[in-house]
């Protein structure tokens, strides 16, 4: 496998990356203590983190795409599966692992349509064939400051949008996310204009680190993880990867995307991961980088342009003014 | 509920009663039992906690002229001060755990972001108020002096939700702040609806029902010196 020369990448030492086992261990051990230091008062929060049901195994031969794997140490698995955003199980970050087992992810289907020559209803059984499984370790950064770095499986979604052969007018693709009432408590509050639609530019979606993803940590994903198919475009803030989408539609004219439509001044389209320009109640500067070491006193981490990703993705922006177009 | 209230344990059970949370967060802090992300879970719920010690501390006189519990003031200087103790937690734990106690990231911070800026706005209010909570300086200011001044509790109920309200503008997510706020909006309307009935020109009629009010037993656990000058002061 080849890395890029470190160019505006954190590349760790090998040794950095502790075996699952033994964080797991640690973390139990941490929620143990937990336990007796606050008389039982914490165990709702250690149960939800310490008995993430184990899932399907989906592996994932190692990606050779540059950037694919970053060295950085993977998040404990606990805590990527019971801290989380998907409004439609909840706005609180615990809500997803508590309620998402009501989605149902089979039969699962993706209706891909608009400007191609192949539109085409995908069952999942033939999405999860389509092209061989990829394991990519990506660093994860939501808008709201924090940050997690996930081994992901999936494939590059150029893989699909080949296959069904976009027309000239193909100039942006939309993603839209399962929105049904009976499997989605969430969507009974009003917080966004339900479904949730996610966009990106042709190119964007073209690029090879524009991933599909079925799975995380060696799993089909959980619900609250956006089962069984969602984006990943790790050089954007979080809610630009939609999750359990449903339909892929491709446009000639920018989407309006469900932020947008929320809160225009405060979440652009493109919503690129940058350090330089700062969320409206918040900077962007820095990040909470989720399970760090010394706990709740570890130090926010410096946030790096287009997360890490620069060198393989910052040529799509080239003359573009990104305090303008976030 | 009046001779309970006026038990001797009634004020050291409140006072346990409204530390159990601060209890709970510095035990789960400890323990490192905060969840995921135990910082921001930790600012979030010294916030919450703040501003729902607020809002009891604001239904202690509606709550006694409505049921006539008129033992009840005697529990709000604890509760207030609680309301303080939790506002300085999360301000606190806002500058040391997301600021990492640089005064300079932090002026810039207030200076640049609205939200910040309110909710320093919001402590400060709280300055005063905590400052003179104490019996001598009931004494020292008087007790109209003290109870325009502690009125300022007013002011920060409202910034407090205009705080909470822009930090939920950034998901548009506003459940749980339209609890506070329609909690905050019943406790001052009340107090607004009170003083219009008891304004001069309506002053006749509003003697005889007020009759009450003005005899406050509210303080009978304080010292008897500060008694009669407390209990008036007590009433903002």
């Amino acid at each position: 496998m080849h890395f890029h020369p470190d160019r505006g990448h954190r590349h760790k030492i090998t040794s950095e990356i502790t075996p699952a086992s033994v964080y797991l261990d640690r973390r139990r051990w941490l929620l143990a203590a937990g336990l007796a230091g606050t008389g039982g008062l914490s165990a709702l929060e250690a149960a939800s983190a310490a008995t993430a049901p184990s899932l399907a195994p989906l592996p994932g031969a190692k990606s050779t795409v540059p950037g694919a794997l970053t060295m950085d140490k993977a998040t404990d698995r606990g805590d990527a599966t019971s801290y989380n955003n998907f409004y439609e199980f909840g706005t609180d970050k615990s809500d997803p692992a508590r309620h998402a087992h009501t989605l149902k992810t089979r039969p699962w289907t993706v209706a891909v349509e608009g400007e191609v020559r192949k539109p085409k209803v995908f069952d999942l059984a033939e999405l999860l064939k389509l092209a061989p499984m990829e394991e990519r370790v990506y660093r994860l950064r939501c808008v709201e400051g924090w940050s997690m770095v996930i081994p992901w499986v999936g494939w590059s979604l150029s893989e699909l949008i080949r296959r069904v052969e976009p027309t000239g007018n193909a100039k942006f693709i939309e993603f839209y996310t399962l929105a049904d009432r009976a499997q989605m408590p969430g969507l009974r509050s009003m917080v966004l204009d339900w479904p949730y639609i996610e966009g990106l530019r042709m190119d964007e979606a073209m690029h090879p680190l524009t991933l599909m993803a079925f799975g995380q940590y060696g799993e089909v994903l959980p619900n609250q993880g956006g089962a069984p198919m969602r984006l990943v475009v790790p050089w954007k803030y979080g809610f630009k990867s939609g999750k359990s989408i449903v339909k892929i539609r491709f446009v000639e004219k920018q989407p309006v995307s469900s932020w947008q439509k929320a809160a225009s001044q405060e979440y652009g389209f493109y919503a690129n991961v940058n350090p330089k320009v700062d969320h409206p109640r918040w900077s962007q500067a820095t990040e909470r980088r989720i399970g760090d070491d010394g706990g709740i006193f570890a130090k926010r981490r410096p946030t790096l342009m287009f997360n890490g990703y620069e060198p393989q993705v910052g040529q799509l922006y080239a003359g573009m003014d990104l305090a303008r177009q976030y | 509920m009046n001779r309970w209230l006026l038990h001797p344990a009634a004020k050291p059970l409140v006072f346990l009663l409204a530390g159990v949370p601060l209890a709970w967060l510095v035990g789960a802090t400890l323990a490192n039992a905060l969840g995921p992300n135990p910082a921001e879970a930790l600012i979030r719920r010294s916030g919450d906690w703040a501003l729902r010690l607020l809002c009891l501390t604001l239904a202690i006189t509606p709550l006694r002229e409505a049921l006539g519990w008129t033992a009840l003031p005697r529990l709000r200087r604890v509760l207030g001060l609680y309301a303080f103790a939790y506002a300085c937690v999360h301000f606190l734990s806002y500058a040391w755990l997301d600021m990492g106690l640089a005064i300079d990231d932090i002026a810039r911070d207030v200076a640049k972001r609205p939200f910040i800026l309110v909710g320093m706005l919001t402590l400060l209010t709280l300055l005063p108020l905590a400052a003179t909570s104490f019996n001598r300086a009931i004494r020292a200011l008087g007790p109209s002096r003290w109870k325009a001044l502690h009125r300022l509790v007013y002011a920060t109920a409202g910034l407090a939700l205009l705080h909470f309200f822009w930090m939920r503008a950034g998901k548009n997510d506003f459940a749980e702040w339209s609890i506070h706020a329609a909690v905050i909006a019943v406790l001052l309307g009340w107090r607004g609806w009170r003083a219009w009935r008891r304004r001069p020109s309506a002053r006749p009629v509003a003697r005889q029902h007020s009759g009450t009010g003005d005899l406050d037993h509210g303080n009978a656990g304080d010292s008897p010196r500060v008694r009669g000058e407390a209990s008036t002061a007590r009433r903002a």
